[in-house]
């Protein structure tokens, strides 16, 4: 839609789109600007210094809560990867099938469902599994990465569906009429043609699981606490500038990851 | 071909079997599953046990099979006023929070939708950027910005607008704020999606019939934009309801919500029962504008066929 407007009836708008944009971003450059800050305090500033990216480099227990977030957003990722783009597979490529109607209740809900909801009930199937047949002993990696997973499937399956919606079958049949097998055909023309979006996919679903609060607490047990379980309590005892150093951090990743993926992406279409 | 669609149709059953079956077979078990399980330990009673709550059967004698089916929760929930009060607020805040997302949220999809095409990826691209920083670091930023001796007041008494601080943060306004800030991009995008899809000549056409550009908006653009206001409005809607993070860290004692609630059961108490007994009332309010966005979604990719 690129309606013909006149200039005059245009400036509004922006101004609106400006003032979305400042709200949207001048929370994050305060927390990015105040990282720098010598001061405690988040008002006064009392000049440069990189003390809270020390402090937050020797800070033993949120590292460790770091290196268990990653690790258990990569299996999540992963494994999401896998399951979402079956699941984008059987919505586009099988029809009408029996029960379509409640896989894709099954994909959305996910998408929407308060997180209190999905982690008292994940907690309350992992007990009743532990004590009916003993597994999973105890809770950790393991629940929370299959809590994870289930959420991250569904975004996984959403992004990977509209690019497998959008894709040229031309390349498939013409495969195919060559005599091509359907597994051979799927792993050599449509898994290259659907690559930027499992690479979203993926990173998508690595941010939602290094995000979640929520979730994690209802299903981790002692020993496993994540990295936001670490952020939030320590966000509880008030404003701490190591935090703003992290999320200082976390911003500077996730800008280069998503200019990277935006890089990757324009190539991919350029050459089909 | 008629030789190579025996093996083809093994193929193509087993895809089915492989595509269909797997992700069914894992949602099924995690993530329905478990909300029937909440709605067995919801009719249970607490117990000093481990896990805390009483078995839903027990033989006690033989041949006799006692069932125990409790409605205390759900009876507590409806005559104690503090969680009437908080699934009420809930679905206020929610209500507000939708509405002012909209506000925001239209204009700006129509301006991303209606700027020139080389602008559109990378102005899409701000707005889904916050989106995958942290969550709750953006919520904490506000802490920092709302509080009385915060940036928001120093701004406000430094240009003279305002004599003493305000109070803001732990009260309701400042978990608005927060939930607008933290939800907007999941309205603009599906808007924004819809709004792109629209045919450029309806809007050429009302105008050449001599309808004013603001008349052709009302009476062309909006109403066939309705799917994605819809559609947005529900993503921001029904997690709304259930939030916990925002309502925790932004307001104060006075915000009653029901997903704070149930932490505080789940957590503090340690009543897995009534916090069960939560999760379903919460569900079942759910359960409407849910459907209400399954349908939208459906008829919106019929549509697109």
């Amino acid at each position: 839609m690129s309606g013909r407007h006149p200039g005059r009836s245009r400036w509004p708008l922006w101004t609106l789109l400006a003032f979305g944009y400042a709200f949207l971003y001048v929370p994050i450059l305060l927390l990015i600007l105040y990282s720098f800050n010598e001061s405690r305090l988040v008002t006064v500033w009392s000049g440069f210094s990189l003390k809270w990216y020390g402090e937050l480099l020797h800070n033993r227990q949120l590292l460790d809560a770091a290196w268990l977030s990653v690790r258990i957003a990569a299996v999540n990722a992963t494994v999401a990867v896998v399951l979402g783009t079956l699941a984008a597979n059987a919505l586009v490529r099988h029809g009408r099938f029996r029960g379509r109607t409640g896989f894709e209740l099954l994909l959305t809900a996910p998408l929407v469902m308060p997180d209190v909801l999905i982690g008292l009930s994940m907690l309350l199937l992992f007990v009743a599994m532990q004590q009916g047949f003993g597994w999973p002993a105890g809770r950790g990696f393991t629940t929370i990465a299959i809590a994870h997973i289930t959420f991250s499937t569904a975004y996984v399956a959403v992004v990977v569906r509209s690019r497998l919606a959008q894709m040229d079958a031309s390349l498939e049949e013409a495969a195919m009429d060559l005599g091509a097998r359907p597994l051979s055909v799927y792993a050599q023309i449509t898994l290259p043609l659907i690559a930027p979006a499992l690479l979203s996919g993926w990173l998508l679903a690595f941010t939602l699981s290094l995000d979640d609060l929520v979730i994690a607490s209802f299903v981790s047990g002692p020993g496993s606490t994540t990295l936001p379980m670490v952020v939030y309590s320590s966000v509880r005892m008030g404003v701490s500038p190591q935090i703003n150093a992290l999320a200082t951090l976390i911003v500077a990743l996730v800008a280069f990851a998503v200019v990277i993926a935006g890089l990757s992406m324009r190539q991919s279409q350029r050459s089909s | 071909m008629s030789t190579a669609s025996a093996p083809l149709s093994r193929d193509s059953r087993l895809s089915r079997f492989v595509n269909i079956g797997i992700p069914y077979v894992w949602l099924g078990i995690f993530f329905l599953l478990p909300l029937l399980i909440v709605l067995r330990i919801s009719i249970a009673e607490p117990a000093l046990a481990q896990p805390p709550y009483t078995a839903l059967w027990e033989w006690i004698d033989q041949g006799v099979l006692q069932i125990h089916i409790n409605l205390q929760n759900f009876i507590l929930v409806w005559e104690d006023s503090i969680y009437l009060d908080a699934f009420l607020n809930s679905l206020w805040v929610a209500l507000v929070c939708t509405l002012l997302c909209l506000l925001l949220g239209y204009p700006m999809a129509y301006a991303l939708a209606t700027s020139p095409e080389r602008w559109r990826v990378p102005l899409l691209m701000l707005i889904i950027l916050p989106f995958w920083t942290s969550f709750l670091i953006r919520v904490y930023a506000w802490i920092g910005i709302l509080k009385p001796q915060g940036l928001l007041n120093h701004a406000l008494m430094g240009i003279g607008l305002i004599d003493e601080p305000l109070a803001i943060l732990h009260t309701q306004i400042a978990v608005y704020i927060g939930v607008v800030y933290s939800y907007l991009p999941f309205m603009i995008l599906p808007l924004y999606a819809n709004l792109t899809r629209l045919d450029p000549t309806l809007l050429e056409a009302a105008a050449d019939l001599g309808c004013r550009p603001l008349r052709a908006f009302w009476r062309v653009t909006l109403p066939l934009s309705s799917a994605g206001i819809v559609a947005g409005s529900m993503l921001v809607f029904i997690p709304v309801v259930g939030e916990f993070v925002i309502p925790d860290l932004l307001g104060g004692p006075e915000t009653l919500m029901v997903g704070k609630l149930l932490w505080g059961e789940f957590f503090g108490n340690k009543d897995w029962p009534l916090a069960s007994a939560l999760a379903v009332v919460l569900l079942a309010l759910l359960v409407v504008p849910f459907v209400l966005m399954q349908r939208i979604e459906q008829r919106i990719e019929e549509g697109s066929r």
